[in-house]
């Protein structure tokens, strides 16, 4: 469903991206970790559109991401839903607007069914009751799961999801990937979660692919990549899961 | 008002004060009610729109509505385009009208000159093709003002750098560019028009 081949993007004389070569099959979730600055959301951004390769491809459904444009370009993002980092929420909209507006712009689905398949997807992510607030009056968690709503409202048949669960508190962000698993499991969507929430995440994945130095570094199933013992791996994996049981354990140091 | 009084000294010196009304008649039609019209507008509107869509930018609101598969030029900028096409020729004559009124104020109630001379005269001098002239120049302004300040909003962040100083640093750009704009294609549009 997604193939990108040989993704090189070069900022301020700076290799962010030094030829990633990554699939993933339809229907399959997949999670991208690496650290901080590694290049994760700028390789989403490719996957979209929203930034164009330096050399490489990505394909999409068979269609060069890189090379497509107008309604082209166009007719594949309505079958794209994107989760960005801070929501992308439009701030003069309430929550209903928000998740109704793509609804309005893109299908001919008339007032009384936007209405009822918003509150359905409002009420799918828990936000029944906030339909009528705007986004500087809910919570981050709350922003984040609007936003998936909004990301959904269409059925995508390809989500990707830029770090969605930063910024939360773990039971909030244990909710988030919940969703995001629930949300799998009903509309079968493909995709790609960029996230720093390990372990947690592996729990929702086919696979784990972890970008390092530009590259795909590591890519197999999270059992594996746990068990993994290549040191960059284990370092991040490892080092990632500990601070996550020593933050679930109450700041108590848990070592394993 | 400024101009009544300005006007009036100038013209009672070579005794053509009779001329008050088509002197501030002309002067707004053609060059003061366009061109202060379009700076205020600029204050006003121009910096609203590019903070608006630079705060957009940097919120990643403008990237969500491409990955709708929807034009963000559509939706941002040419709603504000057919807004000043309709709003800028309306601003000048609105401007136009209170200016004449100033210096009827000034010229007729205070200074003296009387009602008729100061209307009847500029009737005589002022024609249809002047008024035009300016309204023509209003609505040149008005795409200035949205073709600039719609460019900085967008742009913010790639130009002026990410987060509220860039927002700021775009809107200030915006207002400064588009106001030397508007005075230097005032000053190509007098030559043509001329």
């Amino acid at each position: 469903m997604i193939k990108i081949d040989g993704l090189y993007k070069l900022f301020d004389g700076k290799d962010v991206l030094r030829g990633v070569s990554l699939g993933v099959r339809k229907g399959e979730v997949i999670a991208l970790i690496g650290g901080s600055g590694s290049g994760k959301s700028v390789f989403l951004k490719h996957v979209v559109g929203l930034m164009k390769p330096d050399r490489g491809r990505v394909i999409v459904d068979g269609m060069d991401m890189s090379t497509l444009r107008g309604r082209g370009l166009t007719s594949l993002r309505d079958r794209l839903g994107f989760l960005f980092q801070g929501g992308a929420l439009f701030d003069s909209m309430t929550v209903f607007e928000n998740v109704a507006f793509p609804l309005k712009e893109k299908t001919k689905l008339n007032d009384d069914l936007i209405r009822e398949r918003v509150f359905n997807e409002l009420e799918h992510v828990g936000l029944s009751g906030s339909e009528y607030k705007y986004p500087s009056q809910i919570s981050g968690g709350m922003v984040k799961r609007a936003a998936l709503a909004r990301a959904l409202v269409t059925d995508p048949e390809i989500m990707l999801f830029d770090e969605p669960t930063t910024g939360l508190d773990p039971v909030i962000g244990a909710a988030i990937l919940n969703l995001i698993d629930s949300c799998h499991k009903r509309l079968s969507f493909t995709g790609i979660i960029v996230t720093h929430e390990i372990p947690k995440v592996f729990d929702i994945v086919d696979r784990v692919a972890m970008l390092h130095e530009g590259i795909i570094w590591a890519d197999d199933t999270p059992e594996k990549l746990m068990s993994s013992s290549e040191p960059i791996v284990r370092a991040f994996v490892g080092e990632s899961a500990n601070s996550s049981i020593r933050h679930q354990s109450g700041n108590t140091v848990v070592r394993g | 008002m400024v101009l009544g009084f300005q006007g009036f000294y100038s013209l009672s010196r070579f005794g053509s004060d009779a001329f008050l009304g088509p002197m501030v008649g002309l002067s707004l039609v053609k060059e003061l009610g366009p061109v202060l019209s379009a700076l205020m507008v600029t204050g006003r509107a121009g910096s609203a729109i590019t903070a608006e869509i630079g705060i957009m930018r940097i919120s990643e609101q403008v990237d969500a509505l491409e990955l709708m598969g929807l034009n963000p030029y559509r939706y941002l900028i040419v709603p504000n385009l057919l807004a000043v096409v309709i709003s800028m020729p309306l601003l000048t004559a609105i401007f136009d009208v209170v200016g004449i009124f100033g210096g009827y104020l000034i010229g007729v109630k205070l200074l003296g000159v009387s009602a008729g001379t100061y209307f009847g005269e500029m009737a005589s001098y002022v024609d249809m093709k002047d008024i035009m002239e300016g309204i023509y120049k209003s609505l040149t302004f008005g795409v200035i003002i949205i073709w600039v300040c719609c460019y900085k909003g967008f742009y913010t962040g790639i130009f002026t750098g990410f987060g509220a100083e860039g927002v700021s640093k775009a809107t200030t750009q915006a207002v400064v560019m588009s106001s030397v704009l508007i005075l230097v294609w005032d000053y190509v549009m007098t030559s043509l028009l001329f």
